[in-house]
């Protein structure tokens, strides 16, 4: 039995609760800090003792499970069409973002994002006729997360759409994401106007032929240096892509000048690159795609492997427990609003893009992004106390995603589901808001705090399948 | 006319809260108000007063709720955003690192060498706090209450294996290495050790040491659980190991109530073992058997206190006899003025908010004036029935459950006993009043500003009435005890020094006014 060395040290305190208990401390110049606190998520305290027992077990497991998501070398080496490279893909199978969800419980804009994208498949003539299709049975719908692949909100992927082919040459695994629309009436966002169609025939015929040849011209492009580098310029590469796709325009652009059919294509597609500062968000959510891939399938293993949102649900997954998803009611995001609308047109979080969070960028990372604190309270210390508290629930560091701020310490990675449901703290999420009309768009981004009950869920199931 | 808000899964402990309805309830046309964490219990709680609405029925546990009941709809709302402002408030910081860590991993990284946790969230979710703050090497105080006996158990043997001091569940105060911690005095330092399972006791015994120019080099607290025999002492004992172990100390104090006669064995063989004089006071029982030759058992908690003021200034310990000796010869002399003054015998009620108060009260009371009753009798045979509804002599404690259910703890808020000071001081059979106030860190920090409107309204009710009280703290203190007892005494209130030293008072009045009348028949 030990004796307590508390009389000889000097006093540093950790108050929990009442703040007041400071001013007594802090009178007599003892140093204390205020710890914040907040319930658990399970009120199943059998539970948290029974992992608590195999804390070394599930420790080792963790501690594999985030090694080969750290480890992954995601580089980008081709495209391709969805038809052709993703696995599983079909003429009548529609991926979307999220956990799995049937066309009566689908929000509107992913219903809209479907709708256009039986009109761009050639499908249906028009909305009326792609809503009764949609509905008819005869389309099949399934997560693009279980087809390796990821989708910014609606997350739409259909048969002939291009998609980005990244490999994670550490694992050999592979993650797809098709090219990013841009801003205002998109497809992602539930659009399905005349307009939306035609650019993604440009995108699909134009952009598409320029961007394969550039790529297989320079044979792959590192993205996860462009992201660490992109983190030292100011992106969380999730809200903010401006630094990575300025990067990554700076890598292609004189490849496609190079093998593109003529010069005016090869302006224009490189205009379109340049004009859109979230170019580089579906590369950002495949690199994290095929990084937490290699991170599945361990066992014991706590290690959140994907937090994705479908527009009604938001679901989860973990390492430890194969392809179960976890899922709680998704909620409406705390969002600025562009002119014009309120929180009172917002749907419900929707898109894959969390895949970046659960990666330790995004909000796990916003203490680097110090331009778009507007979406967190309006300082730079509000984004930094975000992404401290992440560490709260992340089972390590990153060895390669850096923040200046923080001395270059490495962001929050890799959610370990039983730390989020001790603490309560849950997994903090920069998003883009779509409107619940489908065919309005976006209109407006900003933060959610994940909803509890899936992680609740997810905690339960696996304390309670611990063997 | 009552409004509702419901904030999904937003977490704030029970105090801030009650502080908020507090303020609400001072606004303008604001009748009632509940802020509340939306459990069971909570509900059951404001079911009683009407606010329970359909959307709080609904609430889970980890919501909050707040509801309105106002006389218009514009006040109603005008307390609703007054609520939200007044959560949403960053409390400015004091001293130490300015940041709110996250959690508990951050705190630890923010302020490297911590060795300290003090918990004070609600209690179903404080044992398990507890024990991760042990896991990362952290001594512990639990203030924190309503924590299950097994998880204490559990924590404290946890504690021992690690060689960690767990203090609490229930643990009021502690003063370590010269800090106050929680509900606690600004004391000197000094070479007395204080274990104690009561928290006003452990208040009373150092700020009366520290008044009396001695220190206090550790004080702590165990939590009122422990020396039951479930708990088995575990850190009433520790606590006594780390003393006899410490060079800072030379003399040890124990406070504490009676524990059961098989945990009483333990602590006197602990006690002999310990090379170093020791003072006890089990408030109610006493240790009769001959422990040792420097072991010195005390009836109350003044006793125990000069004792030991005695022994760490080595003087006789005989000499705290002629201290409250001769607090007892100026208290008399003023005991025949006050009595003098009243026409008849009647009845005391003493008002506390320190339990172990009322407990050395009913030590002290009976010899001078028979029976006297209690919310929290030393021998239950003078148990209340009603303690809204007093009679004969009374000392309530007002720190019960019975009381505090969704309301600060008295001795943070005044308003229940300003209450009933008026009420009880306006009965006819009411000739004297007995008050404690404790002052220090934690506790209320206008104590005068709170305290002096209901004394002033008792004397205008009744002309006879004396009122005694004690102020438990030091000139160090927040609230300076030398304000605090000028501004009772320009008040009309008798000051005595110790608690122990007010109650004989008290009863001394109402002793000579009985004598005075003879056959007033107090006890028939």
């Amino acid at each position: 039995m030990a004796v307590s060395k508390l009389f000889g040290s000097e006093l540093k305190v950790i108050n929990i609760g009442l703040e007041s208990f400071r001013q007594g401390l802090s009178d007599c110049g003892v140093k204390s800090v205020q710890a914040q606190f907040k319930p658990p998520l399970s009120g199943e305290a059998g539970l948290f003792a029974k992992t608590s027992r195999h804390a070394a077990r599930i420790g080792r497991a963790n501690k594999k499970a985030l090694a080969r998501v750290l480890e992954a070398r995601p580089v980008l080496t081709g495209m391709g069409t969805a038809l052709d490279v993703i696995p599983g893909m079909a003429k009548d199978l529609i991926l979307h973002a999220g956990p799995p969800v049937t066309w009566g419980r689908m929000c509107g804009p992913m219903r809209g994002g479907i709708m256009a994208a039986l009109m761009y498949e050639g499908l249906a003539k028009d909305p009326a006729a792609a809503e009764r299709l949609a509905a008819s049975g005869k389309i099949k719908y399934a997560p693009c997360h279980e087809h390796n692949a990821v989708g910014p909100m609606a997350g739409i992927i259909s048969a002939s759409m291009p998609v980005f082919i990244v490999k994670n040459e550490a694992a050999g695994n592979y993650a797809y994401a098709t090219q990013n629309e841009g801003l205002g009436k998109v497809l992602r966002y539930g659009a399905y106007s005349p307009e939306v169609i035609e650019r993604l025939k440009w995108m699909e015929t134009v952009l598409y032929p320029a961007l394969k040849a550039a790529i297989e011209f320079l044979g792959k492009i590192d993205l996860k240096a462009i992201v660490a580098q992109a983190l030292h310029m100011g992106d969380e590469v999730h809200n903010r892509n401006r630094a990575a796709t300025s990067l990554f325009y700076r890598a292609i652009a004189p490849a496609v000048i190079r093998t593109a059919r003529d010069p005016e294509t090869a302006a224009k597609v490189l205009d379109f690159v340049n004009g859109n500062d979230h170019f580089f968000l579906n590369l950002s959510m495949a690199l994290s795609k095929a990084s937490l891939d290699a991170g599945r399938g361990v066992k014991d293993s706590s290690l959140v492997v994907a937090m994705a949102r479908n527009g009604t649900d938001f679901g989860v997954q973990l390492s430890g427990t194969g392809g179960r998803w976890f899922t709680g009611p998704a909620p409406v995001p705390d969002a600025l609003y562009f002119p014009g609308y309120s929180k009172a047109d917002a749907n419900p979080d929707i898109g894959d893009s969390a895949i970046t969070e659960t990666n330790g960028l995004g909000g796990f990372a916003i203490a680097a992004a110090p331009a778009i604190v507007q979406f967190v309270g309006g300082t730079a210390a509000d984004a930094v106390s975000y992404t401290l508290a992440m560490y709260e629930i992340t089972a390590g560091e990153n060895n390669i995603y850096k923040i200046p701020y923080l001395n270059f310490r490495g962001t929050p990675t890799g959610i370990d589901v039983i730390k989020a449901a001790r603490s309560g703290i849950l997994p903090f999420i920069d998003t883009g808001v779509a409107h619940k009309k489908a065919g309005v768009g976006q209109v407006g981004a900003g933060v959610l705090s994940a909803p509890p009950e899936p992680f609740a869920r997810a905690f339960e199931y696996f304390a309670r399948n611990l063997k | 006319m009552i409004k509702t808000i419901i904030r999904k899964g937003a977490y704030f402990d029970s105090v801030s809260l009650m502080q908020v309805a507090k303020k609400l309830n001072a606004l303008d046309g604001v009748i009632d108000s509940a802020v509340v964490m939306a459990t069971k219990e909570n509900k059951g709680i404001i079911r009683a007063s009407g606010l329970l609405t359909a959307e709080i029925l609904k609430a889970a546990d980890n919501d909050l709720a707040i509801a309105v009941n106002a006389r218009t709809i514009c006040a109603a709302e005008a307390a609703l955003k007054a609520a939200e402002e007044l959560l949403d408030k960053k409390p400015a910081s004091s001293g130490g690192s300015d940041r709110k860590a996250a959690g508990l991993e951050d705190a630890l990284k923010t302020l490297a060498g911590a060795n300290l946790a003090v918990i004070s969230v609600a209690g179903r979710f404080a044992g398990a706090l507890a024990a991760q703050c042990l896991e990362n090497g952290l001594n512990v105080m639990l203030f924190s209450d309503n924590v299950p006996v097994e998880t204490e158990v559990a924590l404290k043997r946890e504690g021992v294996k690690r060689g960690l001091l767990v203090m609490g569940p229930d643990c009021g105060t502690a003063i370590i290495n010269g800090a106050p911690i929680a509900f606690a005095n600004s004391v000197r330092r000094g070479n007395i050790g204080i274990v104690a399972a009561s928290g006003t006791g452990l208040q009373e015994v150092s700020a009366l040491i520290s008044n009396e120019g001695a220190g206090i080099s550790q004080a702590i607290g165990t939590g009122s659980r422990d020396v039951k025999i479930e708990v088995g002492a575990i850190t009433l004992l520790e606590g006594l190991r780390m003393l006899a172990a410490d060079p800072a100390t030379e003399v040890l104090v124990i406070v504490s109530k009676p524990p059961h006669p098989s945990i009483l064995k333990k602590i006197t063989a602990e006690i002999g073992k310990i090379r170093k004089p020791v003072v006890a006071v089990f408030l109610g029982g006493e240790i009769k058997e001959k422990i040792k030759g420097d072991f010195y058992p005390a009836k109350t908690l003044e006793e125990a206190a000069y004792k030991a003021v005695c022994l760490a200034k080595g003087w006789k310990p005989a000499k705290a006899r002629e201290i409250i000796y001769d607090m007892n010869l100026k208290a008399g002399e003023l005991a025949k003025t006050e009595a003098a003054k009243k026409k008849k015998a009647r009845c005391l009620r003493g008002l506390f908010s320190g339990g172990t108060f009322v407990s050395e009260a009913q030590v002290i009371l009976p010899e001078l004036i028979g029976e006297v009753r209690s919310n929290a009798p030393l021998d239950k045979k003078f148990g209340l029935r009603d303690s809204m509804k007093l009679s004969g002599h009374a000392v309530i404690d007002l720190g019960e459950d019975e009381f505090t259910v969704g309301r600060p703890h008295p001795m943070i808020d005044f308003t229940l006993r300003s209450k009933m000071i008026v009420s009880e001081a306006a009965k006819p059979e009411v000739s004297v009043l007995l008050l404690d106030l404790v002052l220090g860190y934690g506790s209320n920090l206008r104590p005068l500003e709170d305290i002096t409107p209901p004394i002033t309204e008792a004397f205008l009710r009744n002309r006879e009435l004396s009122i005694i009280a004690s102020v438990t703290g030091t000139e160090t203190d927040p609230q300076t005890r030398s304000k605090v007892v000028k501004g009772l005494e320009a008040a009309g209130v008798l000051v005595m020094p110790s608690n122990a030293g007010a109650c004989r008072l008290a009863g001394e009045i109402i002793r000579l006014s009985g004598s005075k009348a003879r056959g007033a028949g107090l006890r028939s």
